[in-house]
């Protein structure tokens, strides 16, 4: 069924159809209309639910936390500040092996205030041994929401799924609705192995020794290889499903470019007008669609992008005292294939219209590699 | 006054408390009344290690680690998905320390409480930040020594009245119990067992380590801060309060003196001390 929803509106839907049985609710904008809509489903008895309405995020995830070592799906979402209040959390989650899923509606940082879209908080959050992924419409947001809880339970490590702030989260696109026979047909129900049990008691996670410590973090970064499997699995299974196809990167008229953008999010809908236009004018140009994070799919970049020439990274986070987050990830992927440009393209939601994209193409090209462009 | 609990023993030999560890001892005593289904929370606290390293769990119950400030919504978590699973029979136990109860886990506290979760939270209080090496928190008294108030600049400011704290949410159950009464700390757990909502208990944990006093003498200065008026043991059942012992009224001194904390304590530090438990038992003799 074709309708039109928010991203909002489209990832409490997912939520919806995959069941939660515990949601932990903290509203910051723009995330709060996902909690908002939830609420309404369980008041309504649409969704069978414990909702939990908590003092901070840090609880929030405490709570789902909670409840997914006693063996049962949850949920929460956040964002910006949000989510760095939850970083010790996040951390725990992970090490912890908790196939928690949350939505991260991206919005800046402060200070100074602003809750308008980059993507600084969740890639702030890059090593916490989370999974990451960025939507690009609210479609994506609806069938990734669902896709990040299969892989997620089937590698027992959490997964983040980021739709751009307001651009996203707030804006009405259409949206073709995944239904509750796609969603069964694709998810299977929770078996965390190491739920809390008093048949056979144990503690959950002790102190371990160095040795054993080491060997943990070994296993979960080790997992994270399996992960990316787990994303290529979920991508194939979700088309024969639903018949939408989906890539850990995707290009857009690639195949005969020499220069090409990359960017994840909303923005990617900005730079397709820009590449259109930019060929109008004559330029070989295309664009990278990075949409897994984490695991960061290394291979599936060289392969998309090794014939280009050049690389324009526009970036919406940045690792101060180095350059935007995307480009130093994409730098250490190609290994020097090509030169790679940083642009910081917006920040705290500074508007990106095609115009912007082109001029950064245009001064691109008058500037050496090590510099970072700024929009 | 006969009780009936069970023999049974969660917690086995080889734990690694300190010797004379209070907070262990009332551990023990008070998973009498609990059934081996209990799920046991406890936050970064002296507890975290006295647990046991892995593979060497102590407790022979399912029990879960958290961080420090979160405790009471990782119970609230697992108390939801226990409820949905149909298994509203199994107690949520959080059993903490004084440094997440009274400072940075007070505001999940206080969240828990405000929800009236159905849980049963133990605040096991030894009045310091104990764990990182002997801290001031907001439960130490005033004048005693801590590496963060040593001398001269002993702590200056009253303890949190964190039993107000919590009545001030309007929960079914709270209630003041040391292990140096073991009839009167079981009366208090089995009653709260048999309380619906969130039940909060502060058990007062002599620290031989901290306290700067003979590891053999738990169970005695337990009793002398029972017995001075210093730690009044009461009970708050849907807003009715009740004193549980009366006490003897013995001089603060002699539950002062056997304590190297409160040896260099001055004056006005004792006046203070003094102060706040004349307050106290005047608030609680109102009530009651």
């Amino acid at each position: 069924m074709r309708t039109v929803l928010t991203g909002a509106e489209a990832v409490a839907h997912a939520v919806k159809l995959c069941q939660p049985q515990v949601v932990a609710a903290y509203p910051i904008t723009p995330q709060t209309h996902i909690i908002e809509k939830l609420a309404e489903y369980v008041a309504k008895g649409e969704m069978k639910a414990s909702y939990i309405r908590v003092e901070s995020e840090m609880s929030a995830l405490a709570v789902v936390v909670g409840a997914v070592a006693q063996g049962v799906r949850a949920f929460t979402a956040t964002s910006s500040h949000g989510l760095l209040f939850m970083h010790e959390m996040i951390h725990w989650t992970a090490g912890g092996r908790l196939p928690v899923v949350m939505a991260v509606a991206n919005r800046a940082v402060g200070a100074p205030w602003n809750i308008w879209c980059d993507q600084q908080d969740m890639l702030s959050q890059r090593d916490t041994g989370w999974m990451q992924v960025f939507a690009a419409s609210a479609q994506e947001a609806m069938d990734l929401t669902v896709m990040a809880f299969r892989v997620a339970e089937g590698v027992f490590l959490p997964a983040m799924v980021g739709l751009d702030g307001f651009v996203l989260s707030h804006t009405a696109e259409p949206v073709e609705l995944v239904n509750t026979q796609e969603v069964e047909a694709f998810l299977p129900p929770l078996d965390f192995p190491l739920r809390l049990s008093h048949h056979d008691p144990f503690t959950l996670w002790p102190i371990l020794e160095p040795g054993l410590y080491h060997r943990e973090r070994k296993d979960l970064f080790k997992d994270h290889a399996r992960a990316l499997e787990g994303w290529l699995q979920a991508f194939q299974k979700w088309e024969e499903v639903t018949g939408r196809c989906y890539e850990p990167v995707e290009g857009y008229q690639l195949e005969d470019a020499t220069v090409a953008f990359l960017a994840s999010g909303a923005l990617t809908g900005t730079v397709r007008y820009a590449v259109d236009s930019l060929r109008e004018a004559g330029e070989k140009v295309g664009l990278v669609i990075l949409r897994l994070f984490r695991p960061f799919p290394y291979d599936h970049l060289r392969e998309t992008m090794a014939h280009l020439k050049r690389v324009l990274v526009l970036d919406r986070a940045i690792s101060y005292g180095a350059e935007g987050i995307f480009s130093q990830e994409v730098r250490g992927a190609l290994g020097g294939l090509c030169p790679i440009q940083c642009c910081i393209v917006s920040m705290g939601g500074r508007e990106v219209t095609p115009q912007v994209v082109e001029d950064l193409y245009y001064r691109s090209t008058m500037v050496s590699e090590g510099v970072v462009l700024w929009s | 006054m006969e009780l009936k609990y069970p023999r049974s023993e969660f917690l086995e030999p080889g734990h690694l408390a300190c010797a004379g560890c209070g907070a262990a001892l009332a551990m023990r005593l008070a998973l009498k009344t609990f059934d081996e289904k209990t799920r046991v929370v406890i936050p970064a606290s002296c507890w975290s290690i006295i647990a046991g390293r892995h593979p060497d769990a102590t407790l022979k119950l399912p029990l879960i680690h958290t961080p420090f400030a979160v405790a009471p919504s990782v119970a609230t978590g697992i108390r939801a998905a226990l409820d949905r699973l149909g298994q509203r029979d199994v107690t949520v136990l959080v059993w903490a320390g004084d440094g997440s109860s009274y400072d940075i886990g007070f505001g999940s506290l206080s969240a828990a409480a405000e929800r009236n979760e159905n849980i049963i939270y133990v605040c096991y209080d030894n009045e310091a930040y104990m764990n990182t090496g002997i801290q001031r928190s907001s439960a130490t008294p005033p004048g005693a020594w801590t590496t963060t108030t040593p001398y001269p600049a002993l702590k200056k400011e009253r303890k949190k009245d964190i039993l107000g704290a919590l009545l001030a949410h309007g929960i079914p159950y709270a209630a003041t119990a040391s292990p140096s009464y073991p009839q009167d700390f079981l009366a208090k757990f089995q009653k709260a067992m048999n309380i619906q909502g969130f039940r909060f208990i502060l058990v007062l944990a002599p620290c031989p380590t901290g306290w700067r006093m003979d590891e053999g003498k738990t169970v005695e200065v337990g009793r002398l801060a029972v017995e001075s008026g210093v730690f009044p043991l009461v009970e708050v059942e849907h807003g009715n309060w009740k004193i549980t012992h009366e006490p003897s009224w013995i001089p603060i001194e002699k539950y002062l003196e056997i304590q190297g904390r409160f040896i260099s304590m001055e004056e006005n530090e004792r006046i203070t001390f003094k102060k706040a438990i004349d307050e106290r038992w005047r608030e609680i003799r109102g009530r009651t």
